[in-house]
C-alpha cells in the first residue's frame, strides 16, 4: 500500500541518516542532495540502492537523473510504489 | 642532493593505535597475536592472528566517511593523519611540493569479496558504486592527497611484502632530489578473508602449530617456527627536506640516508637460499647512505618466522656484511606484530626510526630454542638499551623484490 508524502519522508531521515551521515534533522522535503546533504555522484547512486532496498522498489538511471531534493525523490518513490501496488 | 629528515609519525597496530603506544608495546615485548576473530576460524588452517581490534573507524573518520573506504584505507588515513599532525607541518609548507607514496601488498579485497557477495545474492544492481574506489590498490595515496590537499607527487607501490619499503625508498629519493618538499610514505594492509588466509595456507606459509597459543606463533628466527602470523595496519612517516624541517623548527625524530632495491630473480615465493639477492640489495643501501658496514648498528630484519626465509635472510646478513655481522644487533618485531604485508617496511620503519633515536632497540621475542641456521644476535625477547649509530630496516616480498632502507641518528 502506498504511503503519504510525509511516511515516505520519514522513512527517508532514517536512510539518508545512516547512507549520508548526515542529521535527520536536514533531510526535509525542500532539502537537495547535493548542495544541502553534500551528496556527491556516488553517493547518489547508494542512496538510490538504500531506498530501492527499503522500499521494494526499482528505480532505473534515467528516473534518478532529474532528481534535485528529498521531496522529488519521495515522489518518486510514491509513484513507484503507486505503479507496484 | 638534499638530505631528508623524519619528522612524523602515525602507526595503526594489532598492539596499539598510535606510533607512541605501538613504540612503548613492542619495547616491553607485549604480542599482538591472538585469535583469528575477523573471518570464521573454521576452515582455515591457522587460526591465530594480529588484528587491529582497538581501531575504531566511524570514532577516527566519522560514519559517511569510514562507510566509503576499505578497511586498509581507513588505517591509511588515520596513520597519515597522525603522522601530518605530529609533524606541525600543516600551514608551513608549500602542499603542491608535498606528495604521497603509499603501498599496500594486496588492496581492497574484502570490499570486492563484499560486493561479489551482493552480486550473487541480491542481483547486480545492488553492487555499491563505491567497489571500484574501495578495491584499487592507490586508493590510500589518492585519499590521503585528497583529505590533506597534497598535490606533489602520488603514487602507489605494490610490490608485496616489499612495497612499503619501497615506498619509503622512493618518497627519500623523491625529496633528495629535488621533485618534493616534503612526502607522507608508508603503507597499509587489511586482508582478512578467509580465501586469502587459505590461499596463504595453501602454500604451507602460516603458523599452523600455536592455534592454542596465539602469542608463541610468531617466532622469527627460533627452531620452532612454522610460518608467518598475519597481520593488519598501517604507518605513515612525514619526510621532510632537512633544511625545510630545521628551518621551521619541525620534531626531527633521524635522517633517511639510504635506499637499495634488487630482485632474487628466482622463484616467486621462495626465497634465493644463499640470500645474495637480499645481499645486494643491503649493498646497495649502504652505498646510497656512504655508510660502510661498520656504521650500521642494528637491522629490523623481515624475519617473517617462515623456516627458509628467516635462514636466507641470516645468510644475506652475513653476506652483506662480513665480519660484522657478529656484532650486529638484528631484530624482528614481526614477532610481536606478526605480518603486515605491504604496511610491514612502513611500520617496522618506525621502530627503525625510534630505535636511532631513542637508543633502544626491540626485541625478538618468543626465542626459546636457537636455530644452529639462524646464528646472529636476535636481541632475544627483551629490549636492549644501545645508542646505535645507523640502522637498517629489510623488507623482502613474493615475487623476489628486496627493498632496504637506511636511517641514521640525527645530529643537529
Amino acid at each position: 500500500m502506498a504511503q503519504s508524502r510525509e511516511e515516505v519522508i520519514e522513512t527517508m531521515k532514517d536512510v539518508l541518516a545512516s547512507e549520508l551521515g548526515v542529521e535527520a534533522d536536514k533531510v526535509t522535503a525542500d532539502a537537495r542532495f547535493k548542495e544541502d546533504l553534500d551528496a556527491d555522484s556516488l553517493d547518489l547512486v547508494e542512496v538510490v540502492l538504500a531506498l530501492e532496498e527499503k522500499f521494494g522498489i526499482e528505480i532505473s538511471d534515467d528516473q534518478i537523473a532529474g532528481v534535485k531534493t528529498v521531496g522529488e525523490a519521495a515522489d518518486l518513490v510514491i509513484s513507484k510504489q503507486t505503479a507496484v501496488g | 642532493m638534499q638530505r631528508v629528515v623524519v619528522t612524523g609519525l602515525g602507526a595503526v597496530t594489532p598492539v596499539g593505535v598510535g606510533a607512541k603506544a605501538y613504540w612503548e608495546a613492542i619495547t616491553a615485548g607485549q604480542s599482538g597475536v591472538g585469535p583469528l576473530t575477523l573471518v570464521d576460524p573454521e576452515p582455515v588452517p591457522s587460526k591465530v592472528a594480529a588484528e587491529c581490534l582497538e581501531f575504531d573507524p566511524t570514532a577516527s573518520l566519522g560514519p559517511k566517511e569510514a562507510r566509503r573506504l576499505d578497511r586498509s584505507t581507513q588505517f591509511a588515513l588515520v596513520a597519515a593523519q597522525e603522522a601530518w599532525e605530529e609533524s606541525g607541518i600543516e600551514g608551513g609548507v608549500d602542499k603542491d611540493e608535498t606528495g604521497v607514496v603509499f603501498a599496500t601488498g594486496i588492496g581492497g579485497i574484502s570490499s570486492l569479496l563484499a560486493s561479489d557477495a551482493v552480486m550473487r545474492e541480491k542481483g547486480p544492481n545492488r553492487v555499491s558504486p563505491f567497489t571500484v574506489p574501495q578495491l584499487m590498490p592507490n586508493a590510500a595515496a589518492g585519499q590521503i592527497a585528497m583529505k590533506l590537499g597534497l598535490r606533489g607527487p602520488n603514487f602507489c607501490t605494490t610490490t608485496a611484502c616489499a612495497a612499503s619499503n619501497h615506498a619509503l625508498g622512493l618518497a627519500f629519493q623523491a625529496i633528495r632530489h629535488g621533485e618534493a618538499t616534503a612526502m607522507i610514505a608508508g603503507g597499509s594492509e587489511s586482508a582478512f578473508v578467509q580465501v586469502a588466509l587459505i590461499a596463504f595456507g595453501q602454500m604451507t606459509a602460516l603458523a599452523t602449530k600455536f592455534n592454542d597459543r596465539p602469542t608463541e606463533a610468531s617466532r622469527p628466527f627460533d627452531a620452532l617456527r612454522n610460518g608467518f602470523v598475519m597481520g593488519e595496519g598501517a604507518g605513515a612517516l612525514i619526510l621532510e627536506e632537512r633544511e625545510h624541517a630545521l628551518a621551521r623548527g619541525a620534531p626531527v625524530h633521524a635522517e633517511v640516508v639510504g635506499f637499495g632495491q634488487s630482485a632474487d630473480a628466482f622463484h616467486v615465493t621462495a626465497p634465493s637460499e644463499d640470500g645474495s639477492g637480499a645481499a645486494l640489495a643491503m649493498r646497495r643501501a649502504l652505498r646510497s647512505a656512504g655508510l660502510a658496514p661498520e656504521d650500521v648498528g642494528y637491522i629490523n630484519a623481515h624475519g617473517t618466522s617462515t623456516p627458509a626465509g628467516d635462514v636466507s635472510e641470516t645468510k644475506a646478513i652475513r653476506l652483506a656484511f662480513g665480519d660484522h655481522a657478529d656484532r650486529l644487533a638484528v631484530s624482528s618485531t614481526k614477532s610481536m606484530i606478526g605480518h603486515l604485508f605491504g604496511a610491514a617496511g612502513a611500520v617496522e620503519g618506525i621502530a627503525t626510526v625510534l630505535a636511532v633515536r631513542d637508543g633502544v632497540l626491540p626485541p625478538t621475542i618468543n626465542q626459546t630454542d636457537p636455530d644452529p641456521a639462524c646464528d646472529l644476535d636476535y636481541i632475544p625477547n627483551q629490549a636492549r638499551k644501545d645508542q646505535v649509530d645507523a640502522a637498517m630496516s629489510n623488507g623482502f616480498g613474493f615475487g623476489g623484490h628486496n627493498a632496504v632502507v637506511v636511517f641514521r641518528r640525527h645530529q643537529a
